[in-house]
């Protein structure tokens, strides 16, 4: 992304608790709307937001109080992308299981990767599988 | 029936018509409350026909779809008819994405449930 497209950034380093992270992403989501996102894509950014950041809460960092999540984006009226990481061992997401298929359906979790590969453009792990990035571009 | 803090339950004529008390389902504590207070449904008070309609429903987590699958188990293992009503086109989307829209009984409204059931 040029730095002519980037309207705001933000970026947060925070606790590994499943209740630390809801206000972040009020703010972020507040911070779209004023840039015109609409309510269909907002969703799916909350979607992806609240799943990726309570994977690395819960499996990333197994909600080890010493670690933290740290989260950054940019935001703009046409694009959003962030960078998700945790501080833990990382993993490979091609190993995660599929949730969709019918052998899984009744399993009550797994299925925060496959709500975050809808909802957004791209997405991609990096390093050892402890940073997640993605993006998403407004809908036409 | 114990105190209710995360759903309300009316009955109509013999059908538990139950309604989520948060419109946006993602507070870990509070999916976990709604838990407890589902499947008491069906095992404490043994239930046989639910309806789960979701028209204060405008966000929920995958832990809270969890919490529901769960549910489901357990009214099937007790017998229990559940039907889901009133899910938004955006909450429906995900139900379709993760293929739960084939594990539930879905009717567009609580009029179409209580007919069948």
């Amino acid at each position: 992304m040029s730095s002519s497209d980037s309207i705001k950034t933000v970026s947060r380093s925070l606790p590994s608790c499943l209740d630390a992270y809801q206000n972040l992403i009020e703010q972020i989501l507040n911070d779209l709307t004023e840039l015109g996102w609409q309510k269909n894509d907002l969703f799916g950014v909350r979607m992806a937001l609240e799943e990726s950041i309570s994977n690395a809460v819960r499996h990333g960092n197994k909600e080890d109080p010493t670690k933290q999540v740290h989260v950054e984006c940019q935001l703009s009226p046409s694009r959003f992308w962030a960078r998700i990481c945790d501080e833990g061992e990382g993993y490979e997401s091609a190993a995660v299981p599929d949730c969709c298929s019918p052998e899984n359906l009744e399993s009550p979790g797994g299925r925060g990767l496959a709500l975050i590969r809808a909802y957004m453009s791209s997405v991609e792990h990096v390093d050892k599988g402890n940073c997640l990035t993605m993006e998403k571009k407004v809908s036409q | 029936m114990a105190t209710l803090s995360r759903i309300k339950v009316n009955e109509s004529s013999g059908v538990s018509v139950i309604r989520f008390q948060d419109e946006k389902i993602i507070d870990p504590e509070s999916i976990q409350q709604l838990g407890f207070e589902l499947f008491d449904l069906v095992e404490k008070d043994q239930r046989s026909k639910l309806v789960l309609n979701f028209s204060n429903v405008d966000f929920l987590s995958s832990a809270a779809l969890g919490k529901l699958i769960t549910f489901e188990k357990k009214a099937k293992k007790a017998g229990a008819e559940l039907i889901l009503t009133n899910i938004s086109p955006e909450i429906f989307q995900v139900f379709a994405i993760t293929n739960l829209d084939k594990l539930f009984q879905i009717k567009d409204s609580e009029a179409d449930a209580l007919a069948v059931l």
